[in-house]
Parts: structure tokens; sequence; C-alpha cells
């Protein structure tokens, strides 16, 4: 058994399932300002009078880290920045304790400047005298040689908790967003350690011994234990977890757009061959862009409690929310008001849906069921606009080579997938405006919990050899290898696998059904004057999202309307 | 503290990964590779204001409209032509419909050798990515007065080709000194046709001229030259090997000296040309570059080797270069009189030519005439032979041609014997039209 449980801002949905099919959901109301007692709540709902040893697993997507981004309630932590030659690095800055120092590497990985120790003792003294805690240390071009920051790293020596180096977080280039993504992993460290620790003593004195895994925002897990190192990885989980839901009802062969659609707003993402697409660079939240690996989502200002105005001699549907629908005790009119009043949802809804529109309709001077009418088509417009938008977006990636620029791979969705509270209300009025075929996701209240539960582990490793200095390197993996001449793109591809495998099995992979795939592999003639005196190789391999092995009873059972057994 | 663009400024970055003249050519493969490294780390793409655009490849009416391809486009151009010159197309469309302010487009192969009919390819270039993006943005928005300035450190020789007779088309070329550098052109006699005398501008300048002499030309010479000229448009032609470690020229500038240089003529496109230093100059040049045209600082932008002293010009240099740029301002200033005193014969104007196609290594011969003209750039006719064997009749009517010259250039064409020439070309610039004869 598999539980699966996802954390959202008013419910946190739990499901147990097992390969045959769904054996329980639950929705408990998820308290804010204590998301601990939410997921016990949930965990104890799910699991009551089941044997919890035999339960595999228990996959998390929670809002802690992300609330703690958003809410900006995160302890101080001390930054160190290598930055030489470029842009001033201050645009860079992610904190008051925010230090430049000397020192500077080259895009080939030669050091052009040292670092000077007594800058970072001066750094590290500071630090200790703001009483903090955690220390990232960030230099440019460190994923081409991180001999900077391990330095830094180790002048920095036991004085702290915990030290991130930038070269470990990610190994792609970009150093503003490296900075970024190292601070955010030294910022929420204490409070998701200190937080998974209490869940794990929680379930301990209830006699559950269960191994935690939390979801990541490309739609992959990774075990408790791997996220200590890289916390930042759980943030905005929650968006991955309806997509991977969506993943067991699409198709095997054609493209699909996912819409997940909430009270304000509506996240879309692209499926292809029952892939999400991701993120070729990294979430952004609140002022940080990051190089932590995500789905390519979109998300609108359109659900159903988007308010609904007549301004300026026009009918306007969201982007803002200002409560629940009149039907549910708000006072502006929403769409899901407009759905009951075309006579969608139960004939008892209709009266107050109808009362709340009626204002607008008034301003408007047409009938009540006109402007129900209307609404419903505004918002699903935008929500097929957006999905034109985000299927453009995708294709419209630059590529670098002729290769690519004639048989790069172009998304035609030919599906929508709708999930979310009001989604079987609004697919039918989607279907009436688009030649795609919409489709509701099984369980649709429940379709993330589900998309949690049954994510496969993930990640990649970027490699990079230059035969001229001879080394071959993946930094994150903090992987440093001496190499001939002989080395080449094929040795390069092989090595990289072999670092994804014991990664990936690492973080919790299944070694049998390991789908590991090469992303990006290119080798190039490095020439001076007309002689070459070696190669530049890059190579890029991951473990892509997806759904894990043996569920296939379960999916079966799912679209055929299975409910809940136990 | 996020940084953000004072203009929007629109990226084309197309460096052909899979493309080289040949394996150990310096247009191959790797030449954008640590340009590319240095942008993503620097994290241009993230800048609030810089955005990357995908190119659309150009189609064979917009090759059409500026060239004779001998005996075809797909001799001439490979896909990789296309997608270059669509590059620069698709930066200066999103700068003309004001999606961006400026636009850089950072594509290979470059263009500016490629004259106006091509046999071949010649200082590594084979269709002239500037013109055609010109031409194209003339035709779909009625952009008139244009000027280019070719900051290559070799002669735009084939972009003055193109444009020698058409006087709403200022060429400026600062270069090497064709004496001691390919492709040996570009000296401050040559002014321009004709019709056309005072609009085609070249500005030598001696080897190891450094940042003081380039800001000085720019400053002194062709700042003001193009305040009185007044274009629509300041395309730069923004060739990188001016920089002290070019591996095959001799010049002394620097990639701060590139970002002012870019500051001071305010382009509203630019183009990549030519710039072999690909570790040790085009990763800095570029960013420099990018920051100038968005308005934003590039005083910590620097090479790791960078050392003033040891780039600064001599003072024969700098007299040198002061000569020169007062030289050429005072030809600027006096082109009316000069234009007058050649029109003054009236008939039509004859020069010929043999032109070298290094990369391939053939040439071609030229005879070329055009009708001297007071109200128009003039019906141009050239009759072009190479080694390689076609012979070809090409007649070039000028968009904005006045009766007379349109009356001329469609006799020249009807005229053209095909039993005399292998192909007779006729490209219409007022009526967007191309045509051929075949024997």
């Amino acid at each position: 058994m598999i539980i699966g449980l996802d954390v959202g801002g008013t419910h946190t949905d739990v499901v147990l399932l097992d390969n045959a099919g769904l054996l329980r959901e639950v929705k408990v109301t998820t308290d804010a300002s204590d998301l601990f007692r939410s997921i016990l709540k949930g965990l104890d709902a799910v699991t009551e009078g089941v044997d919890t040893a035999a339960i595999r697993r228990i996959v998390l997507s929670t809002t802690l880290t992300t609330n703690a981004v958003i809410q900006n309630t995160i302890p101080a932590v001390g930054m160190i920045v290598s930055s030489g030659p470029g842009i001033d690095p201050e645009h860079f800055r992610t904190n008051p304790h925010y230090v430049c120092v000397k020192g500077s590497i080259d895009h080939r990985g030669r050091e052009v400047e040292p670092i000077l120790p007594e800058e970072i003792e001066a750094a590290a003294e500071r630090f200790r005298e703001s009483e903090i805690r955690q220390v990232g240390v960030v230099g440019k071009f460190s994923v081409r040689n991180p001999a900077h920051e391990i330095r830094i790293g180790e002048l920095l020596g036991d004085a702290f908790d915990k030290i991130f180096l930038g070269h470990r977080v990610s190994g792609s280039l970009n150093f503003g967003r490296r900075i970024a993504t190292t601070y955010l992993n030294a910022a929420v460290y204490p409070i998701h350690k200190s937080f998974f620790d209490a869940v794990l003593n929680s379930l301990s004195a209830k006699g559950m011994h269960l191994p935690l895994r939390l979801l990541k925002a490309d739609g992959g897990n990774m075990k408790l234990e791997a996220s200590i190192e890289y916390p930042a990885q759980t943030i905005l989980s929650g968006p991955a977890a309806s997509v991977m839901g969506a993943v067991a009802m699409a198709a095997g062969d054609e493209d699909a757009i996912v819409m997940d659609i909430g009270g304000t707003t509506t996240d879309l993402a692209v499926l292809v061959g029952r892939a999400p697409v991701l993120d070729p660079h990294g979430i952004a939240i609140g002022p940080y862009r990051t190089l932590i690996r995500s789905l390519e989502t979109l998300s609108i200002g359109m659900g159903g409690d988007s308010a609904v105005r007549w301004r300026n001699s026009r009918l306007t549907v969201g982007p803002d929310r200002e409560g629940p629908a009149v039907l549910f005790g708000g006072s502006v009119p929403t769409p899901t008001d407009a759905l009951a009043a075309v006579g969608d949802m139960s004939a008892d809804d209709c009266g107050p849906a109808c009362i709340g529109l009626k204002p607008v309709a008034d301003q408007m001077g047409i009938s009540v069921g006109t402007l129900a009418g209307r609404v419903v088509e505004t918002a699903c417009r935008a929500m097929l606009a957006a999905a034109e938008r985000l299927t453009a977006h995708i294709n419209g990636k630059p590529v670098y080579t002729l290769h690519e620029f004639k048989e790069g791979y172009q998304v035609r969705p030919r599906s929508v997938l709708v999930l979310g509270g009001p989604a079987p209300y609004f697919a039918k009025h989607l279907q009436r405006l688009t030649s795609m075929q919409v489709r509701v996701v099984p369980r649709w209240q429940v379709a993330n919990a589900i998309g949690a539960a049954l994510a496969r582990t993930t990640c990649e490793v970027g490699l990079f050899a230059d035969t001229e200095q001879r080394v071959a390197s993946a930094p994150a993996e903090n992987y440093l290898q001496p190499i001939t001449d002989a080395y080449n793109l094929e040795t390069a591809t092989t090595q990289a696998l072999n670092l994804l495998r014991v990664k990936a099995l690492e973080r919790g992979a299944n070694p049998d059904s390991l789908e590991m795939e090469v992303v990006e592999s290119q080798q190039f003639n490095m020439v001076r004057g007309f002689t070459t005196i070696g190669r530049n190789i890059r190579v890029r391999v991951q473990v892509k999202p997806g759904l894990i092995h043996g569920y296939d009873n379960l999916l079966r059972s799912l679209a055929a309307g299975g409910e809940p057994s136990a | 503290m996020m940084l953000q663009a004072k203009n929007r400024v629109g990226l084309v970055f197309f460096p052909a990964y899979d493309w080289a003249i040949s394996p150990n050519h310096p247009e191959r493969e790797e030449r954008l590779l640590y340009t590319q490294d240095q942008i993503l780390e620097e994290g241009l793409f993230d800048i609030e204001g810089v955005v990357e655009l995908k190119p659309d490849p150009v189609v064979l009416a917009d090759i059409q409209r500026v060239h004779f391809c001998v005996p075809d486009a797909w001799s001439i151009a490979t896909e990789s032509h296309f997608i270059s010159a669509g590059g620069a197309k698709t930066v200066g469309m999103a700068v003309l419909e004001r999606q961006v302010d400026k636009g850089f487009a950072l594509v290979r192969p470059p263009g500016h050798h490629a004259m106006r009919v091509a046999h071949g390819s010649r200082g590594f270039c084979n269709i002239n990515i500037e013109a055609i993006m010109i031409e194209f943005l003339r035709r779909k928005y009625g952009v008139d007065r244009v000027a280019i300035v070719d900051t290559d450190c070799h002669h735009g020789d084939g972009t003055q080709d193109i444009y020698w007779h058409d006087p709403n088309t200022l060429f400026i070329s600062l270069h090497q000194d064709g004496r001691t550098l390919y492709p040996g052109s570009g000296f401050p006699g040559e002014l321009g046709g004709p019709n056309a005398v005072g609009y085609t501008l070249n500005i030598p300048l001696p080897p190891h001229t450094s940042e003081e002499g380039f800001l000085h030309v720019i400053r002194h010479t062709v700042r003001p030259i193009l305040d009185d000229f007044k274009p629509q448009l300041i395309v730069n032609s923004a060739g990188q090997d001016n920089h002290y470690t070019d591996p095959i020229t001799n010049m002394n500038f620097s990639a701060q000296g590139y970002a002012e240089l870019t500051s001071l003529l305010n382009p509203d496109i630019a183009v990549l040309e030519g710039g072999y230093s690909i570790e040790g100059a085009l990763p800095y040049v570029n960013l420099g570059i990018v920051l100038a045209m968005a308005g934003l600082d590039y005083s910590n932008v620097r090479e790791p080797d960078y050392d003033r002293r040891q780039i600064r010009q001599s003072e024969a240099v700098t007299a040198a270069v002061k000569d020169v740029a007062d030289l050429v301002l005072s030809c600027w200033r006096g082109r009316d009189q000069l234009r007058e005193s050649m029109l003054e014969k009236g008939g039509s104007h004859r020069r010929t030519r043999r032109i070298y196609y290094d990369t391939d290594g053939f040439s071609e011969s030229q005879q070329e005439e055009v009708r001297l003209c007071d109200a128009c750039g003039g019906a141009l006719r050239i009759d072009s032979v190479s080694d390689r064997g076609p012979h070809v009749l090409a007649v070039h009517i000028p968009r904005k041609a006045c009766a007379r010259c349109r009356k001329a250039g469609q006799q020249w064409y009807e005229q053209g014997a095909v039993k005399r020439f292998d192909r007779v070309f006729m490209q219409d610039g007022g009526e967007d039209k191309f045509i051929i004869k075949k024997s």
C-alpha cells in the first residue's frame, strides 16, 4: 500500500491505494498555522483500522517550504558570493547578510583571480556575531570549477550548522539563479529539518515506522533523507502533484493539456507521451528565480471563485477572487454561480446563484440566464487561450542546431485533462469551445494525492568534460575525474548514466525499472590556430518524471470509475 | 534588485552547433559555445526586458530582393544561411513591431562580404544577412532611410557593393586598413556610385588602433554624420574581430570599448558579423554589447587578461586616426558638390571589376553600368562571369526608381539575349519582383 498526501491551501487530500485500486480517500481541512497537525490528521484518518505494516511508502507534498518563502518566515542566512567581472553581483542580492568577495573563475573553469582567505574569515566572523547558523557559498562558473566554493567552505569551518555550496545545488549555468537556489536551500533547511524530524517522531510514537518521501516541483519524489541536503526542491510541489494525477489518465501516444481548475486560479501543464514537459530553467517563487527543476506550467487568474463584474462597459471575470461563490455565502458573483444558474448543479443551487448574478445582469440590461452563459464562456475561453499560449511558448523555445530546427518536436495537444473542484462542470462547456477532447480526470477531487502517491523518483546529472584540461566533472555529484585524450562523447554518456543510476538509487528509485534518458549530448572539437587541441563535451541525463511501475490495475480501475474500496 | 533593462532588447541566439565551413575553419561549430556559456552564467535572459526570440528562416523572395545568386539561391545559401538571415529578420521585425526597443542577432554564419551578385562564398559569407533584413523591413514596414555602421575589423565590401548606388542607405565601415588585411578594400576614396556619392563612407584604421581611436571616430565622425543623415533605422554590423586577442587581425580593441561604442552608436539593430577569438573575446564582447543595448551598467565587463596599458595605441596611430576621421567628415560634408560634378556629363557610368571568392577559391569578372540619374539610385546592369562557368546578366531596378530608370532597366532585361548569357535576371525593387530568363 502507498499513501499519497497533498497539502493544499484549503484542504489536505490523502489517498491510500494499492496495485488493485483506490482503498480510501480523505479530505481534511488544512490549518495553515499548523501544517504538522493537518498532515497527522490526514494520515490518521487514512490509516484508521489499516495494518500500517503493509504500507510501503508515504509520499508527501506539502506547502511548508513554499509558505516559508512566500511569507518570508525564514531565518537569517549568510551568503558569500564570489563573482569576478561581469554583471554586478549586487543585482543578485538575496538577503541582508550577503557578502561579495574576491575570486574569479572563467567559462572554462580556469582561475582568473584567487580568493582572499582573510575576507572569508572576516565574513564568517560577522555571520557568527549575527548568530547565523546556515551559510550559502556561490561562485560564478563554480560548476566549471568548484575549487573556490570548496575552499571557502573549508575556511568557514565548523562554526555553522550547515553550509550549502552552489555547485552542489545544480549543475546548470546561471550565476544569479544559483545564488537564489543556494540561498533558498540554506534558508528553508532548519524549518524543513525540524518539521520532518517531528513528523517522523510522531509517526514512530504511533508505531508507524514508514519510509517517507517528498514530492518535488518536477513531479518526482525523493527520500526524506535526501531532501535534508536539498530542502528547496520541495518548494512548489503542489502543482506537480495535480499534473502527476492527470498523467494517470493520459493516453500513451498523444499530447495533452492538463488544467487544474481551482477557486482562484487555473494551472496548466502539458503532457507529451505521459511525461510532463519540464521548464528548462527552474521555478520562480516570490522574487527568486531558481535552478530548481520544475514542470512547465502556466497559472491564470481564472477559477471557480473568480470575481464577476461589469466594469467600464465590459464584463470581466477574475483575475482576482473576493471570496466564495454567492451560492456558498459569498457576496460577489462567480463562475461557480454561473454554472449553477445555467443548470449544471442541483436545482436548489440555482436560486441563490441567480440572486447573486442579478445585480450584474441588471447593470448590463440582460437576463440572468444570458449573463450566466456569457460568464461560463468567458471563463472557458480564457482557459483555452492559456492552453494555446502555453503550447506556443513550449514550441517557441529557441533551438541551437540545424538538426533541432528541422526535427525539433512540436507539441500538438489532442486532449484536455481537467481536474480540481469544479472540473466536471467546466469540462462540458470547455468541450463546446474546442476541437480537443476534454476529459475529466477520475477522482478529480483527490487526483493530486493519487499523483503524489504514484510519482517516481526523479533526478538529473550534468557532466562536463574538457580533454585539453584533462578533466571530466559532474560538480553537483561531487564528481571530478582526470581523463585522457581518448575520452569522448560515448565515454561521457556512459559515465553520466552511471552517476545517474547511483544518484537515483540513493534518492529512492527502484533499480528494476529505472528509466534513464539522455537529454543533451554535445561534443565540440576545440581548435586553436588550425590545430585541434581537445574536445569539449556536455552531457545531461535524467530520470524523467512519470508514474511508478506495477500500478496498471489501479489505473484501469480508476478509469473505469472505481470507488474507494475500504 | 532584479535587473531591469532600460531598453527592451530582443535577442536571437543561433549558434548553429552542427554547422561549419570545414572542421578547422574559424567559422566552425565551437564559435559561439563560450559566448553561450557566458550569457547563460550571467543570466542575460533573466534580465527583465531582455527576451530571447526564436528565428524564422528567410524565404527565397527575401534573398532575391537583395541578391542575384548564381546559378540560384539553393546553390549559394545552405539551410544555416536561411536561419542566420532569418535571425536578423526576426530581430528586425520585433523592433519594427515595437515588441522590443532594440534587437541583436547573435547568429552565424555572417554575411557582410556577400555582394549583390553572389557566385559563392567570400570571407566566410554567402548571403548578406543585414541587407536581406533591411530590404525586408523596407518592403513590409515602409522604412526608407537606413544607416549601416559596420564595425567588423574587415571592410564590409559586400554591404558596400549592395548599397553603392543607393542614396537612401548610408553605409559607414570602420575597419583595419585594407593594405594590411582582407579584403584589401575600403579606402576613404570609395564613396559610392555617382548617384549616391558620399553615402558610402570608409574609415580605415591603422593596425593596433585601441579604444581611444575607435571611440574618437565614433564621437568625432560617425555620430555627427548620423545626426545629419537622420536615419529611421541604425543597423550595426557588429563584428568583434577588432579585439586585441583576435587571431586573424591586428587591432587592440576591448569588450569595454565595444560596449562604449554600442552605447555611443545607439543602434536599433545589431547583427553579429566576424570575431574569431571565441574564448578570449566573444563571451565578453557580446555581454558588453547586450548590456549596452539594454542601457545597463557594463563597467564591470572585462576580459580576464585585460590590461588597458598593454593595449594602448601609439601616438602615431592616434595621429593617423585623427587624420582619417577628419577626412571622412569632410567627404561627407562635400558630398552634394561632388555628386553634382559627377552627374554633369549625363548618360551612364561603367566600371569593370574582378572579385575574388577567397573561401571558395575562384574569381568573378564584372562589368557594371549604372544610369546617371538625379532622381533615383539609377538603373543598374551587371554582366558577370566566374571561373566556375555561369555567365549572367543581372538588371536591378531600384526600389524608388524614376520612370526613366525603370524603363531603362526593363529594356536591358528584354535585350539580354539568352544565347549570350546562361541566365538573365531582373530584380524590380519597385514591384518587389524577381524574374529569370534561361537558355
